[in-house]
């Protein structure tokens, strides 16, 4: 009997949200549609709710004081291993890239590479933190004096469209031990669910970096408003929109960034913030 | 003997009567209280329901470590759960254990909490494995330093032998010590009665031996306070209630956590018992932390922005 071959149907991947180390749907159900430059159908991302931000919250708060109080050295070697997951499907990421945005397949690997030494560049000032930030202060009195950098808490992220940026507000705003909810809008959506499935497989501790696919503009003024989040990152924010933004996150004095992109450790001290501390000197 | 004309306390005429009763249809009871869990509650109901469940908050201390000062601080934020606002409704009650009875109900009477009654849990809580002298006394310390309401707990290791004479009994003179002085409530344990027959039978038992109130669990076992069983229970009492014309209270506690869990309590008991149990005579709810999340709820709706654990207190 002649076999004949049948054509294998694709399997295609449910893109869902990235919250307290797992993937759950969007609370509302809702979806919005990817599409490439050339207007073919490329994903479904989920539509992320108020709701769904306020459980990230929750996850972000609750993942704080562990991330926060693990050791430098422990933090670094994560991120590290992030950056070892992300050399691994480099080609992924740079196809879906490619796929989303308007750039050739050659200019998306050269922005995965660049991402990728942008991470291993943060994930090294892990260690290095306390040696730039604190420090004794000399007094007028019979007391030591230290200033000790501590991370902010929980930070969330307004993300610009490219994956070079995304990748670099994450890296700045954990790197110090805070949490981070990440709001990731349109074709972006594709590769930054590819790099929650990189992080849920790189012992990073559930609710560290939670990553909310969506509208910026339905979302961002939640996070600015919501009390348990100290600080934004609206990068991605347009200009005209961020002053209603700051207004809103003043009720708890957070802070409120937008960043150039430039490589500098003054963008991790930006989520930091520093402890004095006291010490009588003992006879 | 005849209580409510429907047994005369004897082992076999409570044997009679519970076995009588029909089976719990589980997976019927579970996909009701599903169902009722699904309800949306928004704006004006869910602002009326936030306060009513701060209302009906048992507000619960049962640690091993519990000093004055935190039942003290307890006591505070039972009179003014939210100190920035005082349109916030004082809670239903103080729960502690019997040897804090006394400093709580001082406090409560020194910071204007007078008509907060003071809960003790008694007979040996949580185990409830002690002689019925034991029994007896702890529940008369308790109502002599000033309690207001005993939460008791049943014998679960006899009730699950079949011994209900002896459960029966036990409430019955826990009942004759409380007397007019105190409200009893009986506890089941209902995590450790395995089976909605269980808690079914266990109702109508306390029921019939003179409970005022009859509450899920000691919120020393998971799990406790789960939508299905607290619905088999408020069946029973609207059920007794078409039986004796008496309404027997019904105070669900342990892993009710947030203002949707509360909300959802409140769903099943209207559409269950219906709305004469939405009151706090007649429905409590044990918690300790759920009292918090609905303050931040509340925050919630008066400023329009998502509140932080921050602006609430540790307890």
């Amino acid at each position: 009997m002649a076999t004949k071959k049948i054509a294998r149907v694709e399997v295609k991947k449910t893109y869902k949200l990235f919250i307290n180390g797992a993937f759950p749907r969007s609370e509302s159900g809702r979806v919005f549609e990817v599409t490439s430059r050339k207007g073919e159908f490329i994903a479904n991302p989920s539509l992320a709710s108020r709701k769904d931000l306020r459980d990230a919250v929750t996850a972000a708060r609750a993942a704080h004081s562990g991330w926060s109080k693990a050791t430098a050295y422990n933090r670094g070697q994560i991120l590290y291993r992030i950056a070892e997951m992300l050399e691994g499907r480099s080609e992924q990421f740079a196809s879906e890239i490619a796929l989303t945005s308007d750039v050739t397949p050659l200019k998306a690997a050269a922005i995965v590479s660049e991402s990728i030494d942008r991470w291993v560049w943060y994930a090294g000032w892990s260690d290095k933190l306390q040696a730039i930030s604190g420090g004794t202060n000399p007094v007028a009195g019979p007391y030591f004096n230290f200033s000790i950098a501590e991370p902010q808490g929980v930070i969330a992220i307004a993300s610009s469209p490219s994956f070079l940026t995304f990748i670099d507000a994450i890296a700045a705003a954990v790197v110090s031990g805070n949490t981070t909810i990440v709001l990731v809008p349109g074709g972006l959506s594709v590769p930054a669910m590819s790099f929650a499935e990189v992080l849920a497989t790189s012992d990073l501790p559930a609710g560290v970096i939670n990553i909310l696919t969506g509208s910026l503009d339905e979302l961002a003024p939640w996070a600015a408003s919501h009390m348990d989040i100290d600080g934004f990152d609206i990068s991605g924010i347009e200009k005209k929109r961020r002053g209603a933004l700051k207004e809103a996150g003043a009720e708890n004095l957070k802070r409120i960034h937008a960043f150039d992109g430039k490589l500098s450790p003054t963008r991790i001290q930006a989520f930091m913030e520093s402890k004095t501390v006291w010490h009588t000197v003992g006879v | 003997m005849s209580f409510y004309g429907l047994v005369d306390g004897s082992e076999k005429s409570l044997k009679t009567f519970l076995g009588q009763l029909s089976g719990v249809d589980q997976v019927g009871a579970d996909a009701r209280a599903a169902m009722l869990g699904t309800r949306s509650i928004k704006t004006t109901s869910k602002r009326w329901a936030i306060d009513m469940a701060i209302s009906m908050v048992d507000l619960t201390t049962l640690e091993g470590a519990d000093t004055p000062g935190k039942v003290r601080a307890l006591c505070s934020k039972a009179v003014r759960p939210d100190p920035t606002d005082s349109t916030v409704p004082s809670v239903g009650a103080i729960c502690v254990y019997n040897d804090m009875v006394a400093i709580a109900r001082t406090q409560l009477d020194a910071i204007g909490g007078k008509n907060i009654p003071v809960a003790a849990v008694s007979t040996a809580f949580p185990s409830g494995r002690a002689s019925m002298e034991v029994k007896i006394q702890d529940t008369q310390d308790a109502i002599n330093a000033g309690a207001a309401e005993i939460d008791m707990v049943i014998d679960r290791g006899a009730f699950l032998a079949g011994n209900y004479g002896l459960v029966f009994d036990e409430i019955v003179k826990i009942r004759e010590v409380c007397g007019d002085r105190a409200h009893l409530k009986v506890i089941f344990e209902t995590g450790e009665l395995v089976t909605y027959d269980n808690v079914r039978k266990a109702s109508y038992l306390a029921m019939l031996a003179g409970a005022d109130f009859i509450k899920t669990s000691t919120g020393k076992v998971a799990p406790a306070a789960t939508p299905p069983v607290v619905l088999v229970m408020l069946e029973a009492v609207r059920d007794f209630y078409s039986m004796t014309q008496r309404r027997i209270g019904v105070k669900p506690a342990g892993g009710i956590r947030t203002t949707k869990d509360a909300m959802k309590q409140l769903v099943l008991v209207k559409e269950t018992a219906g709305e004469e149990w939405l009151t706090p005579q007649l429905f409590r709810i044990g918690a300790s932390a759920l009292l918090n999340d609905l303050l931040m709820q509340r925050m919630k709706i008066a400023d329009g922005y998502y509140a932080s654990p921050n602006y609430v207190t540790i307890d």
